[in-house]
């Protein structure tokens, strides 16, 4: 279909600059597309028939690495401990 | 530049930008809404098992018109829940080791208990800084102490939590990094002090959920009082 309105996964990589251009980058848009990454991480990871702990702790695991990421500037400056 | 042991309280900042707002919001988002269903995924079978539980369990002391409180009860035992909880993972910031947010929950909260005690029973409300059988000539000073005791409960509730949460994550820091270093010197005793990091973890773990049940526990101590 037309470059917009596909999803991320099926637009190829050369196309990338292009359906960035076509993105809706108003504080709404940027709005519903997290609204949209959320409601398709739940669906596939969480609203299962059987699930477990797996999807709770991939998000709980990227919210640490997120955390070590804003962290780093402070912790990077460590002297005693060697490198991080 | 030296390491203090209390760095890891500083509020989270990305060049320049206070992260604050996105550390306290991103708690609640943990916890899916509730869809239209008869059976959902079991996360949210566990919440609402989770919910029903706090709530009962908040609610059977109070009278009627205490249950208007269920609602802010319940969602602040859940705040603190997974505040707390969250804050034991490594590299998170916990908002609850700050004085600032745990004073600006337990204050306004304990004010409007007292409020809603003097303006609707306020003899009955007042009649509680008179615990009953007192002898006569310690009336006075009973009274006094009464109510210094109703002053500082929002302090002490404040500072329960605080002191509470930034002790453990201190701990954990402290013995942490003593296994570290002696772990090239004297790898026995660096065995031991593991040993003792991974029981502080499970008491840090009880005491993350005890400290949130008893704040809530307090308020809802305080409204049964006051209603």
């Amino acid at each position: 279909g037309p470059l917009s309105e596909r999803r991320l996964m099926d637009v190829k990589l050369g196309e990338l600059p292009a359906w960035l251009a076509t993105c809706d980058v108003s504080p709404q848009g940027l709005l519903a597309g997290v609204r949209k990454a959320w409601g398709s991480y739940y669906d596939k990871y969480i609203n299962v028939k059987r699930g477990g702990p797996a999807g709770i702790s991939m998000l709980l695991a990227g919210y640490c690495l997120l955390s070590y990421g804003w962290n780093y500037q402070h912790i990077s400056k460590i002297s005693f401990l060697g490198s991080v | 530049m030296n390491l203090s042991f209390f760095d890891q309280f500083t509020s989270p900042c990305l060049m320049g930008i206070p992260l604050t707002l996105i550390s306290l919001m991103f708690p609640p988002l943990l916890f899916p809404s509730p869809k239209n269903r008869w059976l959902t995924n079991r996360l949210s079978t566990l919440q609402s098992w989770l919910l029903h539980l706090i709530t009962k369990q908040l609610m059977t002391p109070l009278n009627q018109k205490g249950h208007k409180w269920a609602l802010i009860l319940t969602s602040l035992m859940m705040l603190l829940l997974t505040i707390n909880l969250l804050g034991l993972l490594p590299y998170t910031f916990t908002p609850t080791t700050q004085l600032s947010m745990n004073m600006a929950l337990a204050f306004p909260l304990w004010l409007a208990t007292l409020l809603t005690g003097l303006r609707n029973q306020p003899s009955a409300s007042l009649g509680h800084l008179l615990p009953e059988g007192t002898p006569t000539p310690l009336i006075p000073a009973l009274i006094l102490i009464e109510t210094i005791s109703l002053l500082i409960r929002p302090l002490a509730l404040g500072v329960r939590l605080t002191a509470n949460l930034t002790a453990g994550h201190l701990l954990i820091q402290l013995i942490s990094t003593a296994t570290i270093a002696l772990l090239p010197i004297i790898p026995s005793i660096s065995i031991l002090t593991t040993m003792i990091l991974l029981l502080l973890t499970i008491l840090e773990v009880a005491v993350a959920m005890i400290q949130a049940y008893v704040f809530v526990l307090l308020l809802s101590l305080y409204l049964q009082e006051n209603i």
